[in-house]
């Protein structure tokens, strides 16, 4: 990558938007009045987000990164955030050698 | 960029489809689209940090990111959320994006290819860390199939960065469609 003036337009581009959708929330979440279903929903968007964002690779990338993710998922409920990445890292290490 | 932007997914988007010359509509559009998410974070969060001031929420929320924003509910769980914590956790994450990402790319050529170590199934093995700290059960569990179920479809069909947003308004309509049966 070059530092050349569509570069660094295309980067403040990026920061400007980013910015904005991160203080974005604080504008309308005041003005929302959540009930019952709506604040079932608002719960969720944690996982909802999370998941959306890595599930290409978890399920549309091979045998190997699908059967790693749901390993990953198995021990993920029992042991700490740092040995669950160890786990799912060398699970898709050794499945990949296994499953090509 | 890293030091600007600091939106890992977005950059990483944005990588794919650089090129000479730069597309900078399709690159700013690409991180818009990626990065909606972080309005529904900031919103959630919105009603846990009431008691920071304006220029702690403008400073806290530039460094907003999946990691923190998940550590901060978690932390909101269990006690309130301090600015202490949140400007504390954000300012450590920016720092280390931004001094890793540049060792990486200065490094990255010595390094090889990533996915010899796995190195790319780092970030997948960690979210799916941070979504089972929020478990909540049955509504969860709906949440995240049809997330993952149209995320995958949409990455398939539409290609990224749309499967983001397919995939997440899936599981938050997913939680509104079943939550009457689970909540009343």
């Amino acid at each position: 990558m070059t530092l050349d003036i569509p570069t660094l337009l295309a980067i403040a581009g990026m920061a400007l938007v980013t910015y904005a959708t991160r203080i974005g929330g604080l504008f309308f979440a005041e003005k929302l009045e959540l009930s019952g279903r709506a604040r079932a929903a608002f719960n969720e968007i944690p996982a909802a987000v999370l998941v959306a964002v890595i599930a290409p690779m978890a399920l549309a990338t091979g045998p190997a990164e699908t059967v790693a993710a749901l390993l990953t998922a198995l021990v993920a409920r029992k042991l700490p955030l740092i040995a669950t990445i160890v786990i799912g890292v060398a699970a898709v290490v050794l499945l990949r050698g296994l499953l090509g | 960029m890293s030091g600007l932007v600091c939106a890992g997914a977005a950059q990483f988007a944005s990588i794919e489809i650089w090129g000479h010359p730069v597309p900078i509509a399709a690159v700013v559009f690409s991180t818009l689209l990626v990065n909606l998410r972080n309005l529904l974070m900031s919103a959630s969060l919105v009603p846990k940090t009431g008691s920071f001031t304006v220029l702690q929420r403008m400073l806290g929320f530039y460094a907003l990111s999946d990691e923190n924003w998940a550590l901060s509910e978690r932390r909101a769980a269990s006690r309130p959320l301090t600015p202490a914590y949140f400007l504390t956790m954000g300012g450590v994450l920016y720092t280390n994006w931004v001094f890793w990402t540049t060792l990486g790319a200065v490094a990255g050529a010595f390094l090889g290819d990533p996915r010899r170590i796995g190195a790319d199934f780092a970030f997948t093995a960690l979210f799916i860390g941070l979504i089972a700290g929020f478990w909540k059960g049955k509504s969860t569990a709906g949440a995240v199939v049809s997330s993952a179920v149209a995320s995958a479809l949409a990455f398939i069909v539409l290609g990224p960065p749309w499967h983001v947003l397919v995939g997440a308004a899936a599981g938050i309509l997913t939680a509104y469609a079943t939550s009457r049966a689970d909540t009343a």
